[in-house]
Formats: structure tokens, sequence, C-alpha cells
């Protein structure tokens, strides 16, 4: 197998109309499932299958139209590498929000009456602060009145 | 042009790089061997696919991220979404997923007529996704359904929440990031087109085929994640 493969490496033609027609029409079945699940409810089980069965969907692009169950292992082990860290960063992302408690105290009670912010304190009521063009203004002639 | 195309026949005679067999004027001189020099290019556009993976993997997680923050105004979001129009790109997208690894297979076995209608279907699959794409984007543009502080609709559930244009913002961008990737692709099929046109590929050199074909492959995978994740979840 291996010998046979080597001797016509280059310009082997593995795959073929038939199977990647067989492949369409997975795709097309898989994609009919993924709409016709989403009509019924299934609770937090609904992004599950959908992500499950668009999971399955890529892996058949990337074996057979990408040609990755053919080719040398190198390719897989890119495409891998990229989907695993991926997967670590999506991992700890939820790891993190999924986990995330209240900090505060759980006899605490909720503030009934919040302390107003004042006027002066809110960045989008505030008054202008003052303009400050004496300043450089003075400054600039100091330093002119340096130069000469 | 008579030159040029003398130049590109396969010589087999004695020059300093001949491996026993005609010299193929595609084999650059830094690769020992055609098929050490097909893989190279192979692996460099794996690597490359697997930066695209992570490009869209970063918008994923964001997406996720502000689904559990506004689940509920995500959840109304997204029933703006046209099902159909999702479901019918979809389907053109794998049909031409399809006729470009068909397309692949008759440049590798010399078809050059059908390797021609093949990217010809390709690309006017491209043009279909396209059209259908505007026909959502007008529709959103005329409720107001747009991202962040452009965002006119009225009528949500929660009023005042940002979660509605958090969401079309994480739509356009990613919805509208593919759609630029479906025009490279365009361009790039139409390249591959006109050199097929003039006999540049067979089954000794159509690595060019073979890469752009990949490109199109990841922009129909990206897809099928951008679909149920948009249009399918409630």
């Amino acid at each position: 197998m291996s010998s046979h493969t080597e001797h016509k490496a280059h310009h082997a033609h593995h795959g073929g109309p038939a199977i990647y027609t067989a492949n369409l029409i997975a795709l097309l079945i898989l994609t009919g499932i993924t709409v016709g699940a989403s009509y019924i409810n299934f609770g937090s089980a609904n992004v599950v299958i959908a992500l499950a069965i668009a999971s399955l969907k890529a892996i058949l692009v990337a074996l057979f139209f990408m040609h990755l169950v053919w080719d040398k292992p190198v390719n897989a082990i890119i495409a891998v590498a990229g989907f695993l860290f991926l997967g670590i960063f999506l991992m700890f992302d939820f790891l993190d929000v999924g986990t995330r408690v209240n900090l505060q105290p759980h006899n605490m009670k909720a503030m009934e009456k919040p302390t107003p912010v004042p006027e002066s304190m809110n960045p989008l009521k505030a008054a202008p602060p003052k303009p400050v063009t004496a300043a450089p203004a003075a400054a600039g002639e100091h330093e002119g009145g340096e130069h000469k | 042009m008579s030159s040029s195309t003398a130049d590109l026949q396969p010589h087999g005679g004695h020059d300093s790089h001949d491996h026993g067999e005609g010299h193929d004027p595609h084999h650059q001189h830094h690769f020992a061997t055609m098929e050490q020099q097909f893989d190279t290019a192979k692996i460099g556009m794996w690597l490359f696919l697997v930066t695209e993976v992570l490009l869209f993997g970063g918008l994923f997680v964001g997406f996720g991220l502000m689904q559990h923050q506004y689940p509920q105004e995500f959840i109304e979001a997204h029933h703006h979404l046209q099902r159909p129009m999702g479901a019918l790109n979809t389907i053109v997208l794998l049909f031409s997923s399809w006729t470009m690894v068909m397309a692949v297979n008759a440049s590798q076995t010399n078809q050059k007529k059908k390797l021609l209608n093949y990217l010809l279907l390709t690309i006017a699959c491209a043009f279909i996704f396209l059209v259908v794409k505007y026909f959502e984007y007008s529709h959103k543009f005329e409720e107001g359904l747009l991202p962040a502080m452009f965002y006119k609709h009225t009528g949500d559930a929660i009023v005042g929440s940002h979660g509605y244009a958090t969401f079309f913002a994480f739509y356009f961008m990613m919805t509208g990031l593919h759609g630029i990737h479906i025009v490279a692709g365009i361009g790039l099929l139409s390249w591959i087109y006109f050199r097929a046109r003039k006999n540049e590929f067979s089954s000794a050199y159509y690595t060019p085929v073979d890469l752009v074909g990949l490109y199109w492959h990841i922009v129909d995978m990206i897809w099928i994640y951008l679909f149920p994740l948009y249009y399918l979840i409630s």
C-alpha cells in the first residue's frame, strides 16, 4: 500500500467524482437535519446539536473536499493544531464566564435608594472645563522673551 | 506570445537540473523535485488556513461571550434573520465546494473543458451567494437592524439594552468578513480560470487550482459554523 502510493504520490488522484458527490449528498442531508432540529425545542441541547452537526460537516469537508484523508499527515497535523488551539481558547473563555460568582456577600441588601451622582461628576452633563488658553499663551510669551 | 509559449513546453534536454525526466517549466530551482515543491506550497496554504480559522475563531468566541451576557436579546435579534435565506446560502456554498473539488479533479486528470466549466459554476455560485446576502442586508438596513450606534430598530422587548446592537455588530462583522472572503474567492477563481484557458495546468502541475480549492473550502467551512450560530439558535 505505502510503496504503491509512494510511486505515484505526485500524480495520485485519490478520491474521485463518486466520493465527492456522495460527500455533497451527505453534507446536504446534514444541513436538512440541522435545520429540522432547530424547529424542535430541545432546550439548551439545541446549541450542542447545532454545533455537533456543524463540526461533523466541517470534518467531512476537510477530509474529502480538502483531501486530508489522502494527503500527507503533516497537513492534517497543521489543521488539527489550529482547531486544537481554538478549542483551548474557547474552553478557557467559557470556563471563566461560566464559573463567575457574585462577589458581594449573599446577605447584603441591595441599595434601595442609590446615592444620586452629582451633576458635576457626570461627564455628559458637567460643565465643560474652563478653557486654558491663557496659560500656554503666557508660557509662549515667556519663552519668546527668554529667546530674546 | 508564441516565443513565451515555446518556452513553456517541457524540454527533455540534459540541462543542469535534469532529474532523469523532462524538466517541468513550473519546477523552481530551489526545490529538488516537483513533489517537494507541491508539498511545500500545500503546507504553506494550510498554515494560512489555520490563521483564517483563528481569525474567525476570535470573533466566534466574542459572539459566544456576548450571547452569554445578553441571552434574551440575542434570541430576539436572531429572529430577525431569515432562516430560508441562510439555508439557501448554505446549500449554494456546499454545492460550490463540490464544483470546486470537481474542478481540482478535472485539472488533475487533464480535462480542460471540465475544469473551465466547473470553475465557472463555482464563480456563479459565489455570485448567487452574494446576491442572497444583498437581499438580506438591504432588509436589515430598511428595518434599522444595524450595528452599534447605528441601531435604529424600535419595538424591542428590552428597551434600551445594548444587546440588540451588539448582536448586529457581530452579525455584520462576521458575515461581512466572510463576504469579503467570497469576493476575494471570486477574484482567485477568475485568475485560475484565465490561467486554465491558457493551458497552464495539467496533471503534472495543478498547484494553484488545488490551493485556491483549499481556500474556497475553508470559506465554505466558516459558513458551516456561521449558519447554525446565527440563523438556527433559538
